[in-house]
């Protein structure tokens, strides 16, 4: 499970960091393990990401996850990340994850979705600074 | 530390506990999860079974052998509960689901007799079980809940004692041995606080019973709460032990069945101690399942597993103070239990990679979120271990944990 990849978006994660004039930023939270993922997503008037940042505290898995992710939403509309299931995500992993550690693999998921959600509930203009 | 070496048979311990056969991913199970709940000897099983097979009926109502049978078996079950905790009769022993039914039970009965502004005192290091119970039937009866803080140690803070513990406390309740710090806490001397203050001493002993000698005369606690399943039996069955006089004045908790004496149209007459407060049909064959669980620790002695018990963890502590980037939490002088981290890595990680080698610990906030965010932890990873184990387990966990640490390059 520990493979090379995993443990490198996990020592490394990629896009780390926040966007000051971020269209959404949202925070989860799995409190049976503690982990925590912030994003910040900056959302074009095509409502295409144009930036994509996270703030990512704990396990490998969570974080790994959460930082592949960045790469995979990155310049692509909202749409597709709506349309985005579970079996991405482990697809997108490439290791195979326990029941018990699935809530780890998709808690990126839950939080991009969410953050999508939250900008097409409470920003009606694309591009309008925002966050929640 | 008792410095005595045990003179338990280890490897003839080994063979009553099928389950340390068992291959995990290819590698021998290391099981050192005992806090969560211990393995179950064979005898165990075996009665289970024999029971099902050869005398299974209900208690207390049928006129035939069967149903005499079982009655017996499980009333035996209570006198041996009464007897390893030094009870007077098997009348103090109420059987539960666990230690959690066991205190909601108390939190349910006691608060319903306090007032307004009646004061109940927990600790901050409580499980989920002696916590939510109290925090929440406060809230509904507006009663004050307060907390005795821990110190760096993780011992509880005796000044935060002091002052929590006053003439306005109704009911302390603490855990005697903490899931996560393993600190022992002094609870003979605050039961004498308790009951200088007027108030009712509970002990959570959940993490105690099965590790270390029980006499609640001693401690002069009033109640005792405690699992069948942490203790080498099985689970579904726990047990409330309450002095004679409280429990009588306690209004039930559950209603129903066998808890009646008389039933008429506009009143019921409930049914002697401790039958008054075991509604429905209980969990018959666990509750004989908890005698015998009882039968084998008094077999091996519980003197012998307190002093193995010493052994396996200080060898642990002293192994694991060895590794570099390593924090263990609590204190120097604990129960069967060590919660660690290892620096840069989640303990969910840690305890996936000690599964892909066959051990078996626990990682998380162990039912003890509000303890965690004192220790501002997200998790820890926790050792817990009991009469089976051996140091050579032990070096494998250490070896393991190496692993760990080369893994994620620290």
């Amino acid at each position: 499970m520990y493979q090379e990849q995993i443990l490198d978006h996990y020592k490394n994660p990629r896009n780390r960091g926040i966007i000051g004039n971020a269209t959404v930023h949202h925070h989860e939270k799995n409190p049976l393990c503690g982990d925590e993922l912030d994003v910040y997503l900056l959302i074009d008037d095509d409502k295409n990401i144009a930036d994509v940042k996270i703030q990512a505290r704990g396990c490998a898995i969570s974080t790994a996850s959460a930082s592949m992710m960045t790469d995979k939403v990155k310049g692509k509309n909202i749409e597709e990340i709506k349309k985005m299931k579970k079996d991405d995500v482990l697809e997108m992993l490439g290791i195979p994850i326990s029941a018990a550690r699935l809530k780890c693999a998709i808690l990126s998921l839950d939080t991009f979705k969410n953050a999508i959600v939250i900008f097409e509930k409470y920003i009606k203009e694309p591009g309008v600074k925002g966050e929640r | 530390m008792q410095s005595t070496k045990t003179t338990l048979n280890i490897e003839q311990i080994r063979k009553d506990f099928p389950i340390l056969k068992r291959k995990i991913h290819g590698k021998q199970l290391v099981y050192l999860d005992n806090a969560a709940t211990s393995q179950k000897p064979i005898q165990v099983i075996e009665a289970i079974t024999d029971y099902y097979k050869n005398h299974n009926a209900n208690i207390h109502r049928s006129i035939h052998t069967l149903g005499e049978e079982a009655t017996k078996g499980y009333e035996e079950a209570h006198d041996k509960v009464a007897e390893f905790i030094n009870a007077d009769s098997y009348q103090n022993i109420v059987f539960t689901k666990n230690t959690t039914e066991a205190i909601n039970l108390l939190a349910y009965s006691l608060t319903s007799k306090l007032k307004k502004g009646d004061e109940i005192v927990i600790s901050e290091m409580e499980h989920h079980s002696n916590f939510v119970p109290w925090q929440q039937l406060a809230k509904q009866r507006n009663l004050k809940l307060k907390f005795i803080k821990i110190n760096e140690e993780g011992m509880l803070d005796a000044e935060s004692v002091n002052n929590n513990v006053t003439k306005k406390t109704k009911i302390v309740s603490l855990t005697h041995v903490s899931n996560v710090l393993g600190t022992i806490n002094p609870i003979k001397g605050i039961a004498k606080l308790a009951h200088e203050n007027g108030a009712l001493m509970i002990a959570d002993c959940a993490q105690s019973i099965p590790h270390i000698p029980i006499d609640i005369k001693s401690l002069d606690i009033d109640f005792c709460a405690f699992s069948g399943h942490k203790m080498l039996g099985p689970t579904g069955i726990g047990a409330l032990y309450g002095k004679m006089e409280l429990l009588e004045e306690m209004q039930p908790f559950l209603y129903g069945g066998e808890m009646i004496r008389e039933v008429n149209f506009d009143d019921t007459k409930f049914n002697d101690l401790p039958w008054k407060f075991e509604a429905g049909t209980m969990n018959i064959v666990e509750g004989i399942g908890l005698g015998v669980a009882i039968d084998y620790l008094n077999k091996i002695g519980m003197g012998n597993i307190q002093k193995r018990d010493e052994e396996l963890v200080g060898y642990a502590m002293k192994r694991l103070k060895e590794i570099k980037g390593l924090a263990i939490y609590g204190p120097e002088e604990r129960g069967a239990v060590i919660s660690f981290n290892v620096k840069g890595v989640h303990a969910h990680d840690v305890s996936q990679i000690l599964d892909s080698e066959g051990i078996a610990i626990r990682a998380g906030h162990h039912c003890c979120m509000p303890l965690m965010s004192v220790l501002k932890l997200p998790a820890t990873a926790r050792a817990s271990f009991y009469l089976y184990n051996t140091e050579e387990e032990i070096d494998k966990m250490i070896g393991a944990i190496h692993k760990v640490k080369k893994l994620f390059g620290i």
